[in-house]
């Protein structure tokens, strides 16, 4: 009997993994990648990551010993860079979620090559937002006026205020989605444990791995709790970029005030963190010879969800313009004709609309959408299009107040400069140090999609043999393969 | 290969024993502890001159308003000056070393620094004259001065304390000529029924 993992031929399916991929040869790929030296190009990034993280540091220390009066925010411009920043990060989480989650539901096995990488980056993406939130109080030993916490103030939050759904909705994200990723990668640590050569490796993984020995009922258990977690990561996705985009829409503000905003936000969401996945994936895909795992298939995958969302948020602005028309109302129009289509901010949109609406429409060909180049450039466009959609949505419904004699213009500074980009590096350096010490692609995910995992495998009817590469490594069992 | 001994799988249980007990003594104790009821409520500096409210207030019944006497009618309870205290003790006590401070304030003229006990931040608005026409005993805010030798805070005077009776004043009221009255309670007025008051409890009421 043949495998179900086989692909069907006749419907123009290919395998998930590249021809000639083992068991053995997926432990390999990934697990050599923390045990040999990190590459030269390893530590010219981590170098470059480190600094703009201590950039950083130095720019909020400043922050925090002045006063938020160091950013451009003024009057009439109250909000810009930060929450431009903050909704940019967790907008970019977003695309691990669903790729961890709702893919997973859904039984899109593709998703196994790269979940790993786009959960560490959802964790990664969410500490960077997190930032924001905690640093614009100005007076950060108060931060914790956010959550409520009884106090002898009888003081609470602003219950109907979305600021504080924010503090739920982003604290249970990170949360649930940390718990997601380590639930994950147990098998994986439990295959470096046993890799591993060092006594130090042995020990740290050893722990980490949570006395995982691949028993059936070890299996059984983690698949459950697998499931459960894909069942509560499935509602944040579209929970946490709604409750950020309430920040806005429950507000009076012409240009924030509109009904679109929760599955638009959650459409943008998606759409930049998969252009995000996109870059890093190519990078690190390239540099570690992972191509046998993350195969073109994938890419071209991604490029479609890409090529969805990017017309989804096209479809948005089109109906955000129709809807200040149609409205009639003055303060509406002038928001969309005066402040963002043209006025002093225009630049600021047709980057936005030439990076997010434009660029993905190249997707249509299958030969784009398959290219290595095209893929990368757009996934940065992307990436800017993206902060330049949070940025126009913010900062030029504020910039002309209702009244002329509040009419302003924002100017960043450049502590503005220095946090946004030091949180890029702060990205960087987290996501240099996973790939260094974590299993990037989910070994044990990987190779339950292999046709040798099915339990009804018969080897007599493969096309190569790889049975071998699999007795060896008895303890790296599958999720798929039963204990025999 | 065994890496950990048999006995690391009690870990669980230890950790989940030790958060257990740990995570409600962390929370309560700082719920006790770090609160003004358990930083502020005790305070009683040394004064320059070691004055009893237990004596004036409380043995000789003497009125809060004879030295504060302002208190009706101004945000702040005055200090009483040098004046006021020589008023008396030109006459009585005229040779008494405790007084010595009190009687070099009266010739020099350079007033005495008495040290302030109910301390409130400066974000918060607080005027004695409308909470003591409105009926607040003194007692309320600030306990049994005429029992205490040295005045220490009685109350924590936290935002959640003063909210407790912005939010329900009536208990706290007593009609007009018992403010002063210590030793006022409830039942010595059974025909009184307490005003009406509406006492603010939106931010800008205090934090103007």
């Amino acid at each position: 009997m043949s495998s179900h993992n086989l692909p069907i031929k006749e419907l123009g399916e290919v395998s998930l993994v590249a021809e000639g991929t083992t068991f053995k040869s997926i432990t390999e790929t990934v697990a050599v990648v923390t045990e040999t030296k990190a590459p030269r190009g390893w530590w010219i990034g981590f170098l470059i990551a480190v600094n703009f993280t201590g950039i950083l540091g130095a720019a909020i220390g400043y922050l925090i010993w002045t006063g938020i009066g160091v950013w451009g925010n003024n009057s009439p411009v109250y909000w810009a860079w930060d929450i431009t920043n903050f909704v940019w990060w967790i907008g970019i989480g977003h695309a691990g979620t669903l790729i961890s989650a709702v893919l997973f539901l859904f039984r899109q096995k593709w998703r196994t090559a790269i979940n790993r990488f786009a959960e560490a980056m959802t964790i990664f993406a969410v500490i960077c937002a997190l930032i924001f939130p905690g640093i614009h109080v100005g007076r950060i030993w108060y931060a914790y006026y956010m959550p409520p916490l009884p106090n002898s103030m009888a003081l609470w939050p602003n219950f109907k205020s979305p600021l504080l759904w924010d503090v739920f909705a982003v604290s249970t994200y990170f949360t649930v989605s940390l718990l997601f990723w380590y639930v994950g990668l147990i098998p994986d640590l439990a295959t470096f444990r046993d890799r591993a050569k060092t006594k130090v490796r042995r020990l740290v993984y050893g722990a980490l791995a949570l006395g995982w020995r691949s028993s059936n009922r070890h299996w059984q258990h983690y698949e459950r709790a697998y499931l459960l977690l894909a069942g509560l990561s499935t509602p944040l996705v579209l929970s946490v970029h709604s409750v950020v985009s309430f920040d806005f829409a429950t507000s009076v503000i012409p240009g924030w005030h509109t009904t679109i905003f929760p599955p638009y936000f959650v459409a943008g969401a998606i759409f930049s963190g998969f252009a995000m996945v996109m870059t890093l994936m190519l990078i690190t895909r390239a540099v570690y010879g992972m191509k046998s795992l993350v195969t073109q298939k994938h890419l071209e995958l991604m490029n479609k969800i890409i090529l969805l969302t990017g017309s989804l948020v096209g479809y948005a602005y089109a109906m955000e313009f129709f809807i200040a028309y149609y409205s009639g109302n003055d303060f509406e129009r002038h928001v969309f004709i005066h402040n963002r289509a043209s006025g002093p901010f225009a630049w600021a949109y047709w980057i936005m609309v030439s990076c997010n609406v434009i660029s993905p429409q190249l997707y249509w060909s299958k030969k784009l959408r398959n290219n290595i180049a095209v893929s990368f450039v757009v996934s940065i466009l992307v990436n800017i299009g993206m902060w330049f959609e949070r940025f126009v949505i913010i900062v030029t419904s504020l910039f002309h107040d209702f009244l002329p004699s509040s009419w302003g213009y924002f100017r960043p500074t450049l502590i503005d400069i220095f946090i946004y980009f030091g949180t890029l590096g702060l990205f960087f350096t987290l996501f240099l140090l996973f790939i260094r010490w974590i299993p990037m692609i989910a070994i044990a995910e990987v190779k339950a999609t292999l046709p040798e995992a099915d339990p009804h495998w018969d080897p007599s009817h493969a096309s190569h043999d790889d049975a071998h590469g699999h007795d060896e490594d008895a303890h790296e069992e599958p999720a798929a393969q039963p204990a025999e | 290969m065994q890496l950990f001994p048999r006995s690391l799988n009690k870990l669980p249980l230890v950790a989940a024993a030790v958060l257990g007990l740990l995570g409600p003594a962390v929370v309560g104790g700082v719920w006790y502890y770090v609160t003004p009821k358990n930083f502020q409520v005790g305070y009683a500096p040394t004064q320059p001159v070691p004055y009893s409210h237990k004596l004036h207030a409380g043995q000789m019944g003497m009125d809060c308003r004879y030295c504060h006497a302002n208190v009706e009618k101004s945000a702040h309870a005055m200090i009483p000056p040098t004046q006021t205290c020589m008023g008396c003790h030109s006459l009585v006590k005229t040779e008494s070393g405790r007084l010595t401070p009190v009687r070099e304030s009266w010739a020099s003229g350079e007033p005495l620094e008495w040290v302030k006990v109910h301390k409130l931040p400066d974000h918060a608005y607080f005027n004695h004259s409308a909470h003591v026409s409105a009926g607040v005993g003194c007692v309320s805010c600030h306990g049994r001065i005429d029992q205490m030798e040295v005045v220490r805070q009685d109350k924590p005077l936290s935002m959640g304390w003063c909210l407790e009776c912005h939010r329900d004043p009536k208990p706290n009221l007593r009609p007009k000529d018992q403010v002063t009255n210590m030793e006022w309670r409830p039942e010595m007025a059974k025909n009184w029924t307490p005003p009406e008051v509406h006492p603010p409890q939106h931010c800008s009421g205090c934090h103007r």
